[in-house]
C-alpha cells in the first residue's frame, strides 16, 4: 500500500494545505498516511513546526490512535474484525486463519513484505460477518475459505 | 429507460454489489437496452443483499441475493419487466420483515437516490426545516422535548433538555456535533443512514443549529466507514450548491456550515468528551463532567452533541409534530428505535419499530432464529458494554427501563445473537481485553484492571484456585464499576457479570488453556 517514499517537501505541502482547519492535526495525520501509507518519523517535526505544537504533543496524538502507523506497511493491508458479532459466526477461526495464511501476526508485516495484518473492532457489517477490509475495501462472510480466495486473487491466481 | 436500483450500502458492497452493478450495466449494453442504475441505500434486509430492484409499471420488484453470476440469468428471465426468477422477491414493501416495521427515520432509506436532493424532497424531505424556519427557537426545542426523544447513542438522555441548555447559554460561537463514531459491535444504523439518506442527517443538524443558534456543525465519522464518509461529503456539496447549507440557508438569512472529520480507530472517541478532544486535534481523553458539553464543549463553546439517529429523528418531529412521534413507543421510551439484528442470525438487518417489542419477537419473528440453525444460547444487547442475556430472558421488552432492570442496556440498539457453540468464559475474557485495548488510560481500574481481568479469567479457565479467583474477579468488577470516569471502564463489568451469572457452567468446565495462554 505504501504509495510512495517519504519526502519532506510533499509532507510539508500536505501540512500547509490543511493547517487552516479547526483541529487540524487529525486531518493532517490522515492525509500524510493516505499519501505515504504511514506517518514517517520525519513528519513529526514538520507538523509540530507548522502547528506550533511540541514534538511530544504530535507524538502523543499519533500514538493514541490505532490507525496511525509508524512504519511503512506491506503491499497489502488486511484488517480482520475481532468484535463480538463476527465472533458469533466464526470470526475467531478467520483471525487464526489469516495469521496462518499471511504468515504474520496482528500489527506485523509478513517477512516478504507483502501483507500487513491489523485487528479492527467492528466494520459496521455485523449482519454479514465475519468481516474483513483489504486495502480499504470491505468484504463480508469472510470464512477461512473465502479469505483464501481473496488472498489468491491478490496473488494473481484464481 | 428502465431504472434499476443496486445498493451502494457498505454491507451490500461487501457482498458484491459493485460487481453486480457493473455486470448489469455490461449486460444491458450488450443487449442494447437503455437502463439507469441508481445506487440506493439498503432497505436493511441484509440476508437478501445485494438486493436489486427494478422500477416496473406495477411498482418496484426486488431480486436478491444477487451475485455477479446471476446477472445473465436475470436478463434472460426478463427481470427488467419484473419477470419470474428463483430470486424474485416481489414488491419489497410487502416482504413481512419490512411490512411489519414502523419506519420513520428509515422511511426513505433504500427507496430514494441518496444523493438526489430532489428525490429527498419529493419523499417528504425538508418539510421539518421548512416548518422550523417559521418557528420561534424555543418552540423548536420544545417540540423536540415534547416528542420524548432520548439520545440514541447509548445514554438515553432527553435530547430536548440538552438543546435547551445550549439555547440558554450565550456565546459568540456554538456548535452542533454529530457523533457518527458508531463503535459498538452489532450496530450499523448510523452507517446505513449516512449512506442511504444523508440529507436526513444534514436536515436534522441544520434544524439543531437553527434551534440553538449554532452556525457550524461537524460530523465525526469513524475511519472504518469510508463509504459513509464519501457519501456524506458528496451530499454536503449538493446541499451547499442548492442553498440548503451555507451562509444563507434557504434564504432565511441564517448560516449553517457543515464539515466532516474522520476518526482514527479509537473506540473511546465515541464517548462525547473524548470525541470533542479528538475533534480539537488532541488525544481522545475523556473529560470530567461538569462542565457539560452543552455549556463548554468544542473549543470551550456551547455544543450540542448527538448521535446520528437522534439528529435524524428530528426532521420527522418538526414535520409531523411531537405528538405524532410520541405516539409510538411505551413507558418512558417514546418514538421508534432502529434496532440492529446481527451476529448468528438468519435474517440480520435493521428493524425500526416503536419501543416495546421483546427480544424474542425481534430475534424470532423478524430474525428467524440463528443462521447456523442451532439453538440460541446468548444475546448481547447494546454493544460491547452490554449484558449477555440467556435464552430464558428473551421475553424482556426492549426499552431503556426494562433493559436497565436486567442490569443491561439498550445502548445504540445492537442485538448480537450467539448459538450454543459460544463459550461464555471467552466472551467475558474478550470484554476485558477490549477494555484494555480501547481504554483512554485516564483511570487506573480501566487501564490496568482490564488486563488483570483477562489474567484472572485465564486462571479460572485453567482451573487455578478457582474459588479465590472468582472473588478476585468480583472485586475487580466492583472496582471498575466504582472507579471509572466513563462507561468504558464503568460498564465492562456488565458483559462479564452477566456471563458469570447466567452461564456459570462455562467457568466451571474441566481445566483448559485459553487460546492466548496456549500460544
Ligand atoms: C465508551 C463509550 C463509547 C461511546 N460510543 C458512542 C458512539 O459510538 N456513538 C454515539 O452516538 N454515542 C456513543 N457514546 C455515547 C456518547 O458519550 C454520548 O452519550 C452521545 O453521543 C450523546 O448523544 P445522544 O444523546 O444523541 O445519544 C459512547 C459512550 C461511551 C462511554
Ligand atoms: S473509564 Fe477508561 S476509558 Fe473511561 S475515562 Fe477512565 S480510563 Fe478512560
Ligand atoms: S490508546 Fe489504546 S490503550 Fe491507550
Ligand atoms: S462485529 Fe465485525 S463487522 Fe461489526
Amino acid at each position: 500500500m505504501s504509495v510512495r517514499d517519504w519526502d519532506a517537501e510533499t509532507g510539508r505541502g500536505i501540512v500547509r494545505a490543511l493547517k487552516h482547519l479547526e483541529g487540524a492535526l487529525l486531518p493532517i495525520l490522515h492525509a500524510i498516511q493516505d499519501e505515504f501509507g504511514y506517518v514517517d518519523e520525519a513528519a513529526v517535526p514538520i507538523i509540530a513546526d507548522e502547528l506550533s505544537l511540541s514534538r511530544a504533543e504530535v507524538h502523543g496524538v499519533m500514538s493514541f490512535y490505532h490507525d496511525f502507523r509508524k512504519h511503512a506497511p506491506g503491499q497489502h493491508i488486511v484488517k480482520i474484525c475481532r468484535a463480538e458479532a463476527c465472533q458469533s459466526v466464526g470470526g475467531r477461526d478467520s483471525e487464526a486463519h489469516a495469521k496462518d495464511r499471511l504468515n504474520t501476526d496482528f500489527h506485523e508485516t509478513s517477512a516478504d513484505g507483502r501483507y500487513t495484518l491489523e485487528p479492527v473492532y467492528c466494520l459496521g457489517n455485523c449482519a454479514c460477518g465475519p468481516s474483513a477490509m483489504i486495502d480499504g475495501k470491505l468484504y463480508g462472510r469472510v470464512t477461512p475459505r473465502r479469505l483464501n480466495q481473496l488472498v489468491d486473487a491478490l496473488e494473481g491466481r484464481r | 429507460m428502465i431504472t434499476v436500483y443496486v445498493p451502494c450500502d457498505a454491507s451490500a458492497v461487501s457482498l458484491g454489489a459493485d460487481e453486480v452493478a457493473r455486470a448489469i450495466q455490461a449486460e444491458a449494453d450488450r443487449s442494447k437496452t437503455e437502463i439507469k442504475i441508481i445506487r440506493n441505500g439498503s432497505r436493511g434486509l441484509f440476508w437478501l443483499e445485494p438486493m436489486v430492484e427494478v422500477a416496473t409499471p406495477q411498482g418496484r420488484i426486488a431480486y436478491g441475493p444477487i451475485g455477479e453470476d446471476d446477472v445473465a440469468g436475470l436478463f434472460a428471465a426478463g427481470f427488467l419487466q419484473g419477470g419470474a426468477h428463483a430470486l424474485r422477491r416481489g414488491n419489497p414493501e410487502e416482504i413481512p420483515y419490512l411490512k411489519n416495521q414502523e419506519r420513520l427515520t428509515f422511511a426513505r432509506c433504500g427507496v430514494i437516490d441518496p444523493l438526489s436532493i430532489e428525490d429527498y424532497i419529493a419523499h417528504g424531505g425538508y418539510q421539518g426545516l421548512t416548518n422550523a424556519l417559521k418557528m420561534q427557537l424555543a418552540d423548536i426545542v420544545a417540540a423536540v422535548t415534547e416528542s420524548g426523544l432520548r439520545g440514541r447513542g447509548g445514554a438515553g438522555f432527553p435530547t430536548g433538555i440538552k438543546w435547551k441548555t445550549v439555547l440558554a447559554t450565550p456565546a459568540d460561537q456554538k456548535y452542533i456535533v454529530c457523533n457518527a463514531d458508531e463503535g459498538d459491535s452489532g450496530t450499523f444504523a448510523d452507517r446505513m443512514l449516512m449512506e442511504g439518506d444523508p440529507f436526513l442527517l444534514i436536515e436534522g443538524m441544520t434544524i439543531a443549529g437553527l434551534a440553538v443558534g449554532a452556525t457550524k456543525g461537524y460530523v465525526y465519522i469513524r475511519s472504518e466507514y469510508p463509504i459513509s464518509f464519501a457519501q456524506m461529503q458528496r451530499a454536503i456539496e449538493v446541499a451547499n450548491a442548492k442553498g440548503y447549507l451555507g451562509d444563507n440557508v434557504r434564504g432565511s438569512g441564517k448560516a449553517f456550515q457543515l464539515e466532516l472529520r474522520l476518526g482514527a480507530g479509537a473506540y473511546i472517541c465515541g464517548e462525547e468528551t473524548s470525541l470533542l478532544d479528538s475533534l480539537e486535534g488532541k488525544r481522545g481523553m475523556v473529560r470530567a463532567k461538569p462542565p457539560l458539553p452543552a455549556i463548554s464543549g468544542l473549543f470551550g463553546k456551547p455544543t450540542v452533541i448527538n448521535n446520528v439517529l437522534s439528529l435524524a429523528a428530528v426532521p420527522t418531529i418538526l414535520d409531523k409534530g411531537a405528538a405524532f412521534y410520541k405516539d409510538y413507543g411505551m413507558g418512558r421510551s417514546r418514538g421508534t428505535m432502529p434496532l440492529q439484528l446481527a451476529g448468528n442470525i438468519k435474517r440480520g438487518g435493521l428493524v425500526e419499530k416503536g419501543f416495546g417489542l421483546t427480544l424474542r419477537q425481534v430475534i424470532e419473528e423478524f430474525g428467524g432464529g440463528t443462521a447456523s440453525g442451532r439453538p440460541i444460547r446468548a444475546v448481547q444487547v447494546g454493544g460491547p458494554l452490554g449484558a449477555y442475556f440467556p435464552a430464558s430472558l428473551l421475553d424482556t421488552p426492549i426499552d431503556y427501563e426494562a433493559m436497565a432492570a436486567q442490569k443491561g442496556m439498550l445502548g445504540h440498539g445492537g442485538i448480537v445473537v450467539f448459538d450454543d457453540s459460544v463459550d461464555m468464559a471467552q466472551q467475558a475474557r474478550f470484554a476485558f481485553e477490549f477494555c484494555a485495548t480501547e481504554s483512554c488510560g485516564k483511570c487506573t481500574p480501566c487501564r490496568i484492571g482490564s488486563t488483570r481481568g483477562v489474567e484472572v479469567i485465564d486462571r479460572i479457565v485453567a482451573g487455578e484456585e478457582r474459588d479465590r479467583n472468582f472473588i478476585v474477579l468480583d472485586d475487580l468488577c466492583e472496582t471498575l464499576l466504582d472507579g471509572s470516569l466513563c462507561a468504558l471502564g464503568g460498564l465492562t463489568p456488565f458483559p462479564v457479570q452477566s456471563a458469570l451469572k447466567h452461564f456459570p457452567e462455562d467457568f466451571h468446565r474441566a481445566p483448559r488453556k485459553t487460546a492466548r495462554a496456549a500460544e
